[in-house]
């Protein structure tokens, strides 16, 4: 449980600059869905049987999610760990790299869950979720944020600089947005391009969150939480390889 | 118990082929101020790594305050300290802030570790200045501060690496008054320098490394007397050479870095006498001491 320390270091520094922070993580995926929930949901109609705005608030969840665990593994613990020296510092106690990635990746799936709460609240705030079921998404939101941040800390891991961070958010993370379902459902795409989709972590957690939200809970969407947690565990293996070789040469 | 602090043995690490460090044993007694001097990639910081287990050796054996290194660095590094060379201090905390969270990383209660900033505080200088935000703090402050921090788990050792590096001479005494009250307190410190000044007031016992190598080892004093004459002469000026002539004949030895002659004896009685009347000439006349050592040792070329 060493991790928590780090992970508590990272809270107290968050703390100092907590209004600031959740505005610039939500406001960017609550301006996007309320400009396209109502503009676009207006010429579209309904969408699978429920209103475009509410299709789309189960996507932006996920992908809010996606988002913060994903610039919170990348660019800040990026700062801590190239930059700033952070991890440095922390090594020279008795941690391990092992505990300072864990301490992380527990950090940024936080900060991603309560990223993804927020969106929430606002949609609910709006009516457009199914209280109380809809509580059951805040464990998909947190598998989500695991998921992204182990992967995030594995790209870390490999980055040269800030400017390395760009391939990943441009051509992994844009792409997926636009294949797992966020804006439209993936059974519109091809069948070879839906096959891709499938592959994609975010794919799983649009999966969950949309009858989630609906207040659709059955045992169809645990196959999708497997594939999650299974990216996230896979991912989080590889930080761990990538950054003991990254700084234990 | 009479064990070392610190005992290393046939040490090695090799990275893309090259030796960095290329077969290093110490022994380091408990309560001794130990240096690890040597010029820029001598394969000081890297020894210093592989004592902390943050790196792994390829080859040697290691055992910091009794504990084998890297199997069990991290119950080492729970009663070392460690001033790092570049400080790393955390730029979004206070001061008393940075104490209390890298007090975490050692387990320790937050309680714990406020009742100690006081007293670690005053040692560092920087009473009254819990407080202040870390951008307000001066060069050496932080470096107090960092050498404060490495205090926080009450340590019996300490590795400090270059630990005056860019400070200017009233922060680098105050520095050096510190280090001489933890050895007084009986802790162990182990330090990098490449100040030959530093490591003359401070180390008890130091040895020169050169491309992963030990080339000397012994007390500052000792090195001395066996490495170099007693005296030094350093000359220049226009006609240096023709008098450089004269010099090798009444100096054991004579070294030229650029324009100036650098002449070694035990009595410089006759070369002082032989610049008589020579007015264009400049000299300067010193007792021998540690840089000369190191420079007859590891040479005068640049190394970067």
């Amino acid at each position: 449980m060493r991790f928590i320390a780090v992970w508590r270091r990272n809270w107290l520094v968050w703390k100092k600059l907590a209004l600031p922070s959740i505005l610039g993580n939500l406001a960017d995926p609550l301006i996007m869905l309320f400009g396209l929930g109502y503009g676009l949901g207006a010429v579209l109609g309904k969408m699978n049987g429920s209103s475009y705005f509410a299709f789309l608030a189960a996507g932006f969840a996920a992908s809010a999610t996606m988002y913060a665990a994903t610039f919170e593994s990348l660019f800040s613990a990026f700062s801590r760990m190239h930059v700033q020296k952070t991890w440095d510092a922390i090594l020279n106690a008795p941690m391990t790299l092992d505990d300072v990635v864990a301490g992380e990746w527990a950090w940024a799936a936080s900060k991603a869950l309560a990223a993804g709460a927020c969106m929430l609240l606002v949609v609910a705030l709006f009516g457009y979720a199914s209280v109380p079921l809809a509580l059951a998404t805040l464990p998909v939101i947190l598998l989500i944020g695991l998921a992204f941040a182990a992967l995030g800390l594995a790209i870390n891991a490999l980055a040269t600089g800030y400017d390395f961070f760009s391939y990943y958010l441009t051509l992994a993370l844009t792409p997926m947005m636009m294949l797992s379902g966020v804006f439209f459902p993936v059974d519109r795409l091809p069948a070879a391009v839906r096959v891709v989709a499938e592959l994609l972590p975010l794919y799983h957690g649009v999966a969950m969150v949309r009858p989630l939200l609906a207040g659709e809970a059955s045992a169809a969407l645990l196959p999708h939480a497997a594939v999650l947690a299974a990216y996230a565990m896979l991912a989080f293996y590889a930080a761990v390889v990538l950054t003991r070789r990254r700084l234990m040469r | 118990m009479s064990a070392a602090a610190l005992a290393v043995r046939g040490l090695r690490k090799r990275y893309a082929g090259a030796e960095v460090v290329a077969g290093v044993d110490l022994e380091v007694a408990p309560g001794e101020c130990f240096g690890l001097l040597g010029p820029n990639g001598a394969g000081k910081t890297t020894t210093l790594k592989l004592c902390l287990g943050l790196i792994d050796a390829d080859e040697g054996e290691i055992a910091l305050l009794g504990e084998p290194v890297p199997r069990r660095a991290r119950e080492a590094r729970a009663r070392v300290g460690v001033v790092p060379q570049f400080d790393n201090l955390d730029p979004d905390f206070t001061v008393k802030e940075n104490l209390v969270v890298f007090g975490g990383y050692f387990g320790l209660h937050d309680a714990e570790i406020q009742a100690r900033i006081p007293s670690l505080l005053e040692f560092a200088g920087l009473a009254g200045r819990a407080d202040a935000r870390l951008q307000t703090l001066s060069g050496g402050m932080k470096r107090r501060l960092t050498l404060a921090r490495a205090l926080v788990n009450d340590p019996k050792l300490l590795f400090m690496d270059e630990p005056t590096t860019g400070l200017d001479p009233q922060a680098r005494h105050l520095i050096w008054e510190r280090l001489r009250q933890l050895t007084q307190q009986g802790k162990t410190l182990v330090l990098t320098t490449h100040f030959m000044e530093e490591a003359e007031r401070l180390c008890t016992r130091l040895v020169i490394l050169d491309r992963g190598r030990i080339v000397a080892a012994g007390s500052p004093r000792a090195l001395i007397a066996v490495h170099v004459e007693g005296q030094v002469l350093e000359v220049h000026g226009p006609g240096i050479e023709r008098w450089g002539e004269r010099a090798r004949t009444l100096a054991p030895r004579v070294e030229r870095a650029g324009e100036t002659l650098f002449c070694y004896a035990g009595d410089v009685g006759p070369l002082i006498e032989s610049l008589r009347g020579q007015r264009e000439l400049v000299y300067l006349h010193r007792p021998a001491n540690l840089e000369d050592v190191f420079l007859r040792l590891t040479g005068r070329d640049l190394r970067d």
